[in-house]
């Protein structure tokens, strides 16, 4: 194991313990891997939009022209339009001159307006309406040896009809319509709470990961000749537990109390 | 203050003790979970079973590091099945942290594919994973609906160059590749509406023959773009990956994390019943009163 991979594997289980520390309460070492988290991902971003996204889509299009001319005399100069209006954006930051970023702002959102609105429509409404009915209409579901699909597509169908006449308020839900709210009602539910299972799901996936790289780390950690280093993270990672401990032996001393929220 | 009052007003911190405890003993606990095969999962690995060599797809690596628990393995296992049985893949990413998944993936798999290995009964030997020529890395775009709309042209329209800086011409796997039409298929993994985009805009407007593997959040509301046929396959959250590491004989850390799940969610089925009972007990006890 190199001594790269030993470093970055300890400094990723510590701040894993960092961050998992906010369970208990806000704390300084989770401000610390909070901010290093924000910071990181700020200045990656920003070196990953110059090098991957102004340099081949941008200046290596305008490199046959000069700098100082401002690439105007580039054989590809149109390509100045888009940065020119990328630079109007900037305006934002000048009350006085704020109203010149409103130009690209419109631009941007009137094509993707354009683009999104038709394809949308088509791709969300249209062929999910058409996904509901087709299983009832396709009378084969319902006379084939297997008739669960043709069940199916009726509690889709009603069920559909049902959970929109829930938002239906031009009508007073009283009588049979309370009926067909109530199934509504019970068809949102069932949609929330396979939401709701599969987030649960979703959440414990990521603990779960978290443990498997401590446990990376402990076998990592564990094996012989690291020396200094180990020594150091092994101090980082006893201020870090007599904290933990501390703040343990407090809780236990304010039993009793109503707990901080 | 009688056992209900207890249960209603119990820290929330004690319900996070008891998951952390509970994972853990699990983990450290060696045993197995039976993984169930669903039927959109099954569809996926079933039309990546039918490509031949020398087939291409896009493989869209949408997810940053926070979603890499539930989709990495996911990646891992199709990327490597496809580098087995010499599958040309397009890496791209539409998402600002994704490009350092990809090059992780890319790693770890070319190390794993020099190693012979059988899987599914189905011996490969091992070989070098050499770039251009079984893969190529596009990089990352801002705007995912226009780089998918772009792609869908010409990949060379957002992407003039891969991720290292080569000219896309001069890349031998891209050599008359133009756009999807030479991808026998696009499989997007995904944390965010970047899924719905390629729904949207890659199925909508080129009609690729799509398949998602997204988080566990967004699974519930992409099943209704399996009914409509809008993609032909989905992997929804960890045990997603799970079922796909199992198809393709190549256990990782979703099957390996699937028996915390289990006990996971039964502490929490626990904590919701609980909490029920304390609260139907003491709004009984009010209304008596």
């Amino acid at each position: 194991m190199e001594w790269s991979t030993f470093l970055w594997t300890t400094l990723g289980a510590f701040l894993t313990l960092c961050t998992f520390s906010f369970l208990y309460k806000d704390n300084p070492f989770y401000k610390f891997a909070e901010h290093l988290v924000v910071g990181v991902s700020a200045g990656y971003f920003a070196l990953v939009l110059w090098h991957q996204i102004l340099i081949p889509n941008l200046f290596e299009r305008l490199n046959d022209g000069d700098w100082y001319l401002l690439w105007i005399n580039s054989s590809r100069f149109w390509y100045l339009i888009p940065a020119a209006l990328g630079v109007m954006m900037w305006t934002r930051f000048s009350r006085k001159r704020s109203w010149i970023s409103r130009w690209p702002i419109a631009l941007y959102m009137g094509i993707a307006a354009g683009m999104a609105v038709p394809r949308e429509m088509q791709a969300r409404v249209i062929e999910q309406l058409w996904s509901a009915m087709r299983g009832i209409i396709n009378w084969g579901n319902f006379f084939s040896l297997d008739a669960t699909a043709g069940i199916a597509s009726v509690i889709i169908f009603l069920g559909t009809l049902a959970a929109l006449f829930y938002f239906f308020f031009s009508k007073e839900h009283t009588g049979p319509f309370k009926i067909v709210s109530n199934f509504g009602i019970w068809i949102l539910m069932i949609g929330f709470g396979a939401s709701f299972g599969y987030t649960v799901m979703g959440r414990i996936s990521l603990f779960v990961q978290r443990i498997q790289v401590l446990n990376d780390w402990t076998i990592i950690a564990w094996e012989p000749g690291k020396g200094g280093f180990k020594l150091f993270w092994f101090l980082v990672f006893g201020v870090f537990i007599i904290w933990a401990v501390f703040e343990i032996v407090s809780f236990f001393n304010r039993r009793g109390k109503v707990p901080e929220a | 203050m009688n056992i209900f009052d207890r249960m209603m007003s119990l820290d929330r911190r004690w319900v996070f003790l008891s998951l952390a405890i509970v994972c853990v003993v699990t983990y450290l606990w060696d045993f197995s979970v039976p993984i169930t095969i669903s039927n959109e999962v099954k569809s996926i690995y079933d039309r990546f079973d039918s490509l031949q060599e020398g087939d291409m797809i896009y493989m869209s690596v949408d997810y940053d590091p926070n979603a890499l628990a539930e989709l990495h393995p996911t990646t891992y296992a199709l990327a490597e099945m496809c580098f087995r049985k010499k599958v040309k893949i397009i890496f791209g990413t539409l998402s600002n942290l994704g490009q350092g998944m990809v090059d992780q993936v890319i790693r770890d798999i070319a190390d794993s594919v020099s190693h012979d290995a059988t899987y599914n009964g189905v011996f490969y030997k091992g070989r070098e994973i050499v770039n251009g020529v079984d893969y190529v890395f596009l990089g990352y775009k801002p705007y995912p609906a226009m780089v998918i709309q772009a792609m869908g042209l010409d990949f060379r329209v957002p992407f003039p160059t891969d991720f290292y800086g080569t000219i896309l011409d001069s890349i031998p796997i891209m050599k008359g590749t133009k756009n999807f039409d030479q991808c026998k298929m696009v499989i997007d993994m995904a944390a965010g509406n970047v899924a719905e985009m390629w729904i949207t805009y890659g199925h909508g407007n080129y009609g690729v023959p799509l398949a998602l593997a997204v988080t566990g959040v967004m699974g519930a509301d992409m099943y209704p773009y399996l009914g409509s046929g809008q993609i032909f396959g989905l992997a929804a959250g960890l045990l997603g990956s799970a079922q796909i590491e199992k198809l393709c004989n190549n256990p990782g850390r979703a099957m390996d994390g699937m028996r915390i799940q289990l006990f996971a969610h039964i502490l929490i089925i626990f904590f919701i019943v609980m909490g029920n009972v304390g609260f139907l007990a003491t709004r009984n006890r009010n209304k008596m009163r």
